[in-house]
């Protein structure tokens, strides 16, 4: 840190309270604390009424009682409905992530040694995609995969095979949904952190001798690390609680927790199994999140 | 010619993958057949019905809305928070809201969507407001996650700017709120439309979490996207997905100009310090 920086975060001292406030509260009223009601609704029981679950907090014949349950957390484990739903959920997201590093490592790597003037058009035309709409990038390949498809019809077409393939509602198509939807995200990172990339360390390596590949594995591998994590991150987190894809692309067998939250929400209107559901998943992705966190407040504060 | 690597080939081979389906979706929008995916002739048919469509017109003006007053909105919070992350030494409560900014950029979205709806359900509960869900609900939900990502552009950017020119300021007897607006604010700037952008899209495309949080009266145009492709493709839909897919490139367009064109100037402001003999 410089001694700029040091003098400056003095100078700034007086009045700060208010600036910091701002922000933290409305954080605080918005994003954390609705966390803690969903975990005070986990524990409470289901109940037909106008908000559809029961109270916490019970004040009666002047004493305060206090009812929680567990059941909703029990009920998860008795069904293999949810367990299923979890599992498939973290090998689909496993999977699509590790197909998206393989594809976006090289393109990030690529656009990052392209000469300069390429460089901005090469990203925006990586991050336009993300800018036009998710859901209809979802459906684009529903006309492409479905029985009577394009990919089907050109298929049937050339002669290589004699009925259509199912692909539409697989988890083929998810994982490719997934992969398609989530790699400018990849990308990115990665390609921030391997612009940032010192070349003169690649040339030493190649005057001591190092062939390309040694090099890439032993100087630009581990220096990109970073890029790594939060790329991977970025899809793996938001790739656990999918709906969108899952629905669209999704068939019978492709059991996704985002989606039986979803449906334990809409549908069943079961207010405390739905809010269990949200409890463990997030349980499952704060070691992914932390893991993030430590990567990009690194990236906001250095 | 010389032989093009292999991450250079896989970066085209990324780049057709991501263009790809987009071409095909723009295509069949001119397709006269109600099948998607059967070409019967070039035309302009879906077009003229996406525009006489009373239900998706009112959607689009409902997102345009919430997206206008969420992007606002998360960008005053947004650089707040980065200024906080960026200029202020440790307090308490820093690692939290560096957390808060930082979670909600992976967070799944049926998770922050149902916390949200039982947050506003608590509260109408507990203080009567707010008495139906609605745009207003949908505003403060788009603006939370929103104000995340305007934090990290800001804040990627108040990283870079010369600290002197504020120490200066600030010595020749400025205060700090005068400093941020005069000095700092218009610095950032390019970062701040950067960023208001990049929310006013986020917000235009959710939605997961407008579903938790909207009531009978807001539907936004996703909701109304999704409930039509839940049926299957639709011709208009892909009329709909060329609109959008045309608006964003443009935009993108004059936004690679813009930024080339300030390239430029620097560069040459560089090369006439360097002929001046700096």
């Amino acid at each position: 840190m410089t001694n700029l920086t040091v003098r400056l975060r003095r100078r700034l001292k007086p009045g700060r309270g208010w600036v910091i406030a701002v922000p933290l509260l409305w954080l605080t009223l918005f994003f954390l604390l609705p966390f803690g009601i969903v975990l005070k609704i986990s524990l409470s029981e289901a109940a037909i009424s106008i908000p559809p679950y029961g109270p916490i907090f019970d004040y009666a014949n002047e004493t305060l009682n206090v009812i929680v349950t567990f059941s909703n957390y029990l009920f998860l484990t008795t069904d293999t409905l949810y367990v299923s739903a979890y599992w498939g959920s973290v090998k689909i997201a496993l999977l699509a992530t590790v197909l998206c590093l393989a594809l976006g490592y090289p393109m990030a790597y690529a656009m990052a040694r392209a000469p300069a003037r390429w460089q901005l058009v090469l990203l925006l035309l990586v991050m336009l995609p993300s800018w036009t709409s998710f859901l209809i990038r979802v459906y684009a390949w529903m006309g492409i995969l479905s029985n009577n498809g394009l990919v089907n019809n050109l298929l049937l077409w050339a002669g290589w095979i004699d009925s259509p393939i199912r692909m539409l509602n697989t988890n083929f198509a998810v994982i490719l949904g997934i992969v398609y939807a989530y790699l400018p995200f990849m990308v990115l990172p990665l390609y921030a952190n391997l612009t940032r990339l010192d070349g003169s360390l690649l040339e030493a390596a190649a005057d001591l001798g190092s062939r390309k590949f040694n090099t890439f594995l032993k100087v630009t591998l581990p220096l990109s690390k970073g890029g790594i994590i939060a790329g991977s991150m970025l899809v793996f987190i938001p790739a656990v609680g999918e709906y969108v894809i899952p629905e669209l692309l999704g068939g019978p067998n492709t059991v996704m927790i985002g989606k039986v939250l979803w449906e334990e929400f809409f549908h069943n209107r079961d207010w405390p199994v739905a809010s269990a559901l949200a409890m463990v998943m997030l349980a499952i992705l704060i070691v992914p999140i932390a893991l993030f966190h430590r990567y990009q407040s690194r990236e906001l504060e250095e | 010619m010389r032989k093009p690597s292999f991450t250079t080939l896989m970066l085209i081979a990324g780049l057709l993958f991501l263009y790809l389906p987009m071409v095909i979706l723009v295509v069949y929008s001119f397709n006269s057949s109600r099948l998607v995916t059967v070409w019967a002739g070039f035309s302009g048919r879906w077009y003229l019905e996406l525009l006489r469509d009373r239900q998706i017109l009112a959607a689009v003006w409902t997102s345009l809305r919430i997206a206008f007053f969420s992007a606002s909105m998360a960008v005053c919070l947004g650089t707040l928070a980065a200024f906080v992350m960026v200029r202020f030494a440790r307090f308490r409560g820093k690692t939290a809201l560096s957390s808060m900014v930082t979670a909600p950029l992976v967070m799944p979205e049926v998770i922050t969507g149902l916390s949200l709806l039982l947050l506003f359900v608590h509260m109408a509960q507990l203080v009567g407001w707010p008495a139906d869900r609605g745009m207003v609900t949908i505003w403060i939900a788009h603006t939370t996650f929103c104000s995340a990502y305007v934090a990290v552009v800001v804040a990627s950017r108040l990283r870079e700017v010369d600290l002197s020119l504020e120490e200066a300021a600030l010595d020749l007897g400025a205060p700090p709120v005068r400093t941020f607006f005069q000095i700092t604010l218009p610095v950032i700037a390019p970062a701040l439309a950067a960023g208001w952008l990049l929310a006013f899209t986020l917000s235009l495309d959710d939605l997961v979490i407008a579903s938790f949080v909207s009531g009978p009266g807001a539907t936004t145009l996703p909701m109304v996207v999704f409930s039509s492709v839940r049926m299957g493709v639709s011709p208009k839909i892909n009329a709909l997905a060329t609109l959008i897919i045309l608006a964003v490139s443009l935009a993108t367009f004059i936004a690679w100009y813009l930024m080339r064109r300030s390239e430029a100037r620097r560069r040459q402001a560089m090369l006439q310090d360097m002929t001046a003999g700096r």
